[in-house]
C-alpha cells in the first residue's frame, strides 16, 4: 500500500507576460516512484517544478503527458488515499484545532462520535491533545503545521503529501517537526512525499532524494541514512551525512547533464 | 518572597484600570457637550430657522402623548425591516454567486456596480407609480437603496477569500457546494457584516426619502409635514429619532457580527466595544 509512481509526467501552460503569450514548461518527461512506507524528498531551487509535481500527485493540477498511479490505479482529482499538508498549514481560522482535524473526516463521511474521538487520536498523536480547543491564531506556527499534519494523517491516506511544511517555521521548531515526524512515519507506515529546499532537512528525512531542476529529474539520489535508526544530531555527524549532502549539493549545483538538456 | 511581590503586581493593575476612563463615559460627555452647546446657541436662531434642544424635547413629549410618533415609527419601521431583511436574504446569496463564478461575475458584476451608483431618489417617483404610495413602495426603495452595498461586499469579500483555503476543501474532496457552505461564507462573513452594516444606513435614508414622495405615513411624512408648516421643533424629532435608531441598528448588527464571525474580532485584537 502507498506506492506512488509517475511516468513521464509534463505540464504545460500558457502564460500571458505583457501580451505576450508564452509556453511554460513546468515539467519535463518527470519519473520517479515511492515504496511502501518510503520517504521521498523532492528537492530543487524554485521554479525547478517541486511543487507543480506534487500538486499533480494530490490532484489539484492535472497533467499535461504523462501519468501518475497510486498502489496501480491511475489518479483522478483528489482523493482520500492522499492527504496533503500545506505549506501554511491553511487551518480554517474559524475553527478549533479539533474541529479542524473533524473537517477533513467529516469530508470523508465520518460522523457521531468517532468523529471527535478520531480527531483527538490524531492531535494526540501530533503532541496537541491539550489545545484541542484552541484557535488557529492561538497557536504558534510550529503547533499550526501538527495540526494540519494531524488533519492530513486523519483520514488515513495511504499517501501523504507535504509542500515545504516546515520552511516557515524557526530552526529550533524545524528541528523538532522533523524529528517528530520521522517518528510518525514509523508509527503509522505512510509513505511521504516532501517537497523542501532545505538542503540538511532533505538528506535526514529521505530515504531517496530527488533532485529537480527546471522541469526535470537531474538525479535520483538513494539515502541510507534513517534505516540506521540514529537521533537527528547524531545522523548529523555522521560521515554518510555528509557525503550524501555533497553529492545532493554537486546535483543542485553542477551544469545539466547532457542527457537531460534539452 | 513571593508573597511580597504578589500585591505590587495588584497595585500596578489597580492604578492602571483607574486611569482608564470608560469609552462610554467619553461618549456620553461628548455627546452633552454638543447638547450644551446647541441649546446656547440655539435659543438666539429665530424658531423658523433652526431649534434647540429643549424645544425639540417639548416637541417630542407632545408627539409621543398624542400618538403620534410611535404609530409613525411604527410604520417606518414595517418598511424597514421588510425592505431591509430581503436585501439581506437576495443580496448574501447572490454575492456569493457571482463571486464564485466567473459567467455570473461577467453577466451580472456590471449591473451590480452600476446599480449601487444608481441616483435612486430620482427614481422613486416611478416607483410609486408601479406600487402606490402604500408599505410596498416604502420597502422597495429601502430594498434597492440596501441590496447592493450587500451584494458588493460580499462578492468583493468572495475574491478575497485565499486560493489554498478553497484547496483544503478540494484536497479533502468537498463537493462545491460544501466548499461555499463551510469554507467560502465562513471566510466571507466579517465583508458580509461590513456590508450590511453600510446597508443599515443607506437603507434608514432610503426610508425617509420614500416616506418624503409619499408623505402620508411614517417618521418622513412627520418632517414634511412639520417642515411644511414652518414647527422646525417639530421637524427635529423625527430626524433625532432617525439618528438614533440608525446608531441602534449599528451596534445592533455589530452585536450579531461578533456573534457569528468572534475569530475575526479576536484577530484583529479589537475588544468588544
Amino acid at each position: 500500500m502507498g506506492q506512488v509512481s509517475l511516468k513521464d509526467v509534463s505540464k504545460s501552460f500558457a502564460l500571458r507576460i505583457e501580451n505576450k503569450t508564452q509556453i511554460v514548461h513546468a515539467l519535463k518527461s518527470v519519473s520517479f516512484d515511492v515504496a511502501e512506507s518510503e520517504i521521498v524528498v523532492l528537492i530543487g531551487p524554485s521554479g525547478c517544478g517541486k511543487t507543480t509535481a506534487l500538486r499533480i500527485l494530490m490532484g489539484l493540477e492535472t497533467a499535461s503527458r504523462g501519468k501518475v498511479t497510486i498502489d496501480g490505479r491511475e489518479i483522478k482529482g483528489c482523493g482520500y488515499d492522499r492527504g496533503l499538508v500545506f505549506q501554511h498549514a491553511e487551518l480554517l481560522p474559524w475553527l478549533s484545532a479539533v474541529k479542524n482535524v473533524m473537517f477533513g473526516l467529516e469530508m470523508k463521511g465520518m460522523r457521531g462520535p468517532e468523529l471527535k474521538e478520531t480527531a483527538m487520536r490524531y492531535l494526540d498523536l501530533v503532541g496537541l491533545k491539550d489545545a484541542a480547543d484552541r484557535r488557529p491564531y492561538q497557536l504558534s506556527g510550529g503547533m499550526k503545521q501538527r495540526v494540519g499534519i494531524a488533519r492530513a494523517l486523519a483520514i488515513d491516506p495511504e499517501v501523504l503529501l507535504m509542500d515545504e511544511p516546515f520552511g516557515a517555521l524557526d530552526a529550533q521548531t524545524r528541528e523538532n517537526l522533523q524529528a517528530e515526524l520521522l517518528d510518525i512515519q514509523k508509527r503509522t507506515g505512510k509513505s511521504i512525499v516532501f517537497v523542501t529546499h532545505d538542503l540538511d532537512e532533505a538528506v535526514l528525512l529521505a530515504d531517496r532524494i530527488v533532485v529537480m531542476r527546471s522541469g526535470y529529474v537531474q538525479e535520483i539520489i538513494d539515502v541510507p541514512l534513517r534505516k540506521l535508526g540514529l537521533d537527528m544530531a547524531t545522523a548529523r555527524a555522521t560521515p554518510t551525512f555528509g557525503q550524501i549532502r555533497l553529492k545532493v549539493w554537486e546535483a543542485l549545483h553542477n551544469q545539466p547533464t547532457s542527457s537531460h538538456a534539452h | 518572597m513571593s508573597n511580597e511581590k504578589k500585591p505590587v503586581i495588584v497595585d500596578d493593575m489597580a492604578i492602571k484600570l483607574k486611569r482608564e476612563v470608560p469609552n462610554w463615559v467619553i461618549t456620553l460627555s461628548s455627546v452633552v457637550l454638543v447638547l450644551l452647546l446647541w441649546e446656547y446657541f440655539g435659543r438666539n436662531v429665530n424658531p423658523i430657522f433652526g431649534s434647540h434642544p429643549v424645544a425639540i424635547g417639548i416637541a417630542f413629549w407632545k408627539m409621543v402623548k398624542s400618538g403620534l410618533l410611535l404609530k409613525a415609527l411604527a410604520q417606518s419601521l414595517q418598511a424597514f425591516i421588510v425592505g431591509y431583511g430581503l436585501s439581506v436574504i437576495v443580496g448574501i446569496p447572490l454575492g456569493l454567486l457571482i463571486g464564485r463564478s466567473r459567467v455570473l461575475e461577467a453577466s451580472i458584476g456590471v449591473f451590480v456596480t452600476a446599480a449601487y451608483a444608481m441616483p435612486l431618489v430620482a427614481l422613486v417617483p416611478l416607483l410609486v407609480l408601479w406600487f402606490g404610495l402604500g408599505f410596498t413602495v416604502k420597502a422597495a426603495v429601502v430594498f434597492l437603496m440596501a441590496v447592493f452595498p450587500i451584494v458588493i461586499n460580499t462578492w468583493l469579500g468572495v475574491r478575497g477569500v485565499p486560493k489554498t483555503l478553497i484547496e483544503v476543501g478540494k484536497s479533502l474532496v468537498a463537493p462545491p457546494h460544501v466548499v461555499m457552505m463551510r469554507i467560502v461564507l465562513p471566510a466571507t462573513l466579517p465583508y458580509i457584516m461590513a456590508g450590511t452594516k453600510l446597508a443599515v444606513g443607506r437603507a434608514v435614508v432610503a426610508m425617509v426619502i420614500a416616506e418624503f414622495f409619499t408623505a402620508i405615513s411614517g417618521l418622513g411624512s412627520i418632517i414634511i409635514n412639520a417642515a411644511n408648516s414652518f414647527d422646525t421643533a417639530a421637524m427635529f424629532v423625527p430626524v433625532i429619532v432617525i439618528m438614533i435608531l440608525a446608531t441602534g441598528l449599528n451596534s445592533f448588527v455589530g452585536w450579531i457580527e461578533r456573534r457569528v464571525a468572534p475569530w475575526h474580532t479576536e484577530m484583529s485584537g479589537r475588544s468588544e466595544s
